[in-house]
């Protein structure tokens, strides 16, 4: 009885967190243009999807900054976890404080932040400006995620390899990093999705001309969302389950 | 493909930093000793001062200064009494007299006070909703801890917007739960854009904030700590008063932080759900400095709002001094 309610409850928080995800879903299937009324199953609205040219045009913006995003934060923060774990102990507590400043900032004041910086520094706002920003609110998190493997790190492994003749740029690339490769991948993956799914920061650095999805949507909610639009969000959805379903099949079978 | 029109001397800049990160890594390598390491933290520590820190000093010098670059508090003067701009321009236009008979104009302040009370009914909310939620997840006996917070985690992979744009088709007038209600016999209600709409729309999308970190300190926690309460005679409420709440207060802490930051800040919410009706201090400051371009107050504004989180912080990490909480799973 008691498990009973227990699952009757985290099954209506479940109902609550889905319900919306399943409307948006079927209304992508909606042959109408009408949120309220279903006038019949079709495919309509994903034809049109593919036709779109700003929104093929948004969602190539949005990939391929979060792919260039998430390549240079990661191997600026791998790197920059190796320089920090180096360090003095006074210096590292401060460069941990400076990497946790960001996660306290809301984004709204990142953006803007940013936004009067490259105002300042007379930059055009716009693809360029996007991607310094993704880089920056990516890094710390790389940073965070590779450090405790560092600390984990058997210290003497290092100097083991440094005895046995090993040279520093030898033994960082074959002892160090395969050490923390399990938090370079998290950070990557991590710096990844928050590229693609940031709006907040990405709204104050581009331009109306430059448009990642989210601040597309933005500017369509103004004029009334087109159900293409839900269209889309379910192929991205569905792309990304299937994604996580092959990742989460590799690791088990690497286990088993 | 898309026009990047730099002044010269970012280039210039750009290609000296990296030379100078290549010579210093170079260096580091070569040298015999670990120790030297840590320079390969200078090109995060340059990025870090050049897109973190100059940003927020120029945040704290718009706010500090006039369209003119003159140092003044009439920003902050502003915040407090948005007449205050106008009531100085009439004291120099009619006098004192008539620019006394202005009275004091509280929409900052106002917009202030209302978006920390929704943030605090939001936190409150998803505490009351998700510490349940969290409590049974972490419940070993029915063995759904990791399949529940891959459940958790699927739905905030749809677009943030739209899944706030998604609530839109369920509330309103000819949405779905109206039909509902109708079709039941109620009839229709008015359900969007009003406060309630507002806060449903933050707390769905914040409440995973406050499942995880909460999740992740009862499954750290010690099964035998309850057991043992139980067995030296607690009963079950006083052993989840006694023993699991007070042990899983850093994932709480945490889970708050999470919850109420982004729910004083969030801009998109109450504009899609709330339709304009309320205004909240995010909303006030992206209007501020993109609609009205007063660039002096909005920097004076954001500057009011990260102090006021980074006390928040700063009390929040006094109840959590080793930052036991943790952040997402």
């Amino acid at each position: 009885m008691k498990n009973f309610f227990k699952k009757f409850y985290l099954g209506i928080i479940l109902v609550f967190l889905y319900v919306p995800i399943v409307v948006l879903i079927c209304q992508s299937f909606n042959a109408g243009k009408s949120r309220a009324k279903w006038e019949g199953f079709s495919f309509r609205w994903y034809g049109e999807l593919f036709q779109n040219a700003s929104i093929m045009n948004a969602l190539w913006v949005t990939v391929s900054i979060a792919v260039i995003a998430t390549i240079i934060a990661t191997v600026l923060g791998t790197l920059a976890a190796i320089g920090i774990y180096s360090m003095k102990k006074r210096p590292q507590a401060v460069m941990m404080t400076i990497t946790n400043l960001p996660n306290t900032m809301p984004d709204i004041v990142t953006g803007i932040s940013l936004m009067l910086l490259f105002i300042f520094a007379k930059v055009d706002r716009g693809y360029f400006t996007m991607v310094l920003a993704h880089i920056t609110f990516d890094v710390p998190y790389v940073v965070l995620s590779v450090m405790p493997k560092l600390k984990q790190m058997n210290k003497h492994t290092c100097e083991a390899a440094l005895d046995l003749g090993a040279t520093p740029g030898y033994a960082l690339t074959h002892v160090i990093v395969p050490e923390c490769r399990q938090g370079i991948v998290t950070g990557a993956l991590l710096a990844f999705t928050l590229s693609l799914d940031d709006f907040t920061i990405s709204y104050f650095t581009t331009s109306p001309l430059v448009q990642n999805l989210s601040t597309l949507i933005y500017s369509a909610t103004k004029l009334g969302i087109s159900p293409v639009y839900y269209a889309l969000s379910s192929l991205m959805f569905v792309v990304l389950l299937v994604l996580l379903l092959i990742v989460n099949r590799r690791t088990a079978e690497t286990k088993a | 493909m898309y026009n990047v029109s730099l002044p010269w001397w970012s280039y210039a800049l750009m290609g000296a930093g990296l030379v100078v990160f290549l010579g210093l890594l170079t260096l580091s390598v070569k040298r015999n000793h670990g120790v030297k390491r840590s320079l390969f933290a200078s090109p995060y520590i340059l990025w870090m001062i050049l897109f973190t820190l100059l940003p927020c000093v120029l945040i704290a010098y718009y706010a500090l200064t006039d369209g003119s670059g003159q140092l003044t508090l009439d920003n902050f003067r502003a915040f407090w009494d948005s007449n205050h701009i106008m009531r100085e321009n009439m004291r120099a236009v009619a006098g004192d007299e008539v620019a006394a008979t202005i009275p004091r104009g509280s929409v900052n302040v106002d917009t202030l006070v209302y978006s920390l009370w929704m943030a605090f009914l939001c936190t409150a909310i998803s505490l009351l909703l998700g510490y349940p939620a969290a409590l049974f997840m972490a419940d070993r006996h029915m063995k759904l801890g990791s399949t529940l917070v891959v459940l958790f985690i699927i739905p905030m992979w749809m677009n943030f917007l739209l899944r706030t744009i998604a609530w839109m088709s369920l509330l309103e007038d000819n949405g779905l739960i109206n039909a509902f209600l109708e079709w039941i016999g109620v009839g229709k209600v008015q359900l969007m854009y009003n406060q309630g709409a507002v806060l449903l729309g933050m707390v769905y999308n914040f409440l995973p904030f406050m499942v995880f970190p909460i999740y992740t300190s009862l499954s750290k926690m010690d099964p035998k700590l309850g057991e043992a309460a139980m067995d030296l005679g607690c009963n079950e409420a006083k052993t989840l008063l006694k023993v699991t709440i007070p042990l899983s207060v850093p994932g709480i802490i945490s889970g708050i932080t999470m919850v109420f930051m982004p729910s004083v800040t969030t801009f998109f919410i109450p504009r899609v759900l709330g339709g304009g009706s309320t205004q909240m201090f995010g909303d006030l400051i992206e209007t501020t400095f993109l609609t009205a371009g007063d660039w002096n107050l909005g920097s004076a504004l954001s500057l009011i709002m990260m102090v006021l989180i980074l006390i928040s912080l700063s009390i929040l990490r006094k109840a959590d001094p080793n930052g036991e909480g943790g952040g997402i799973a």
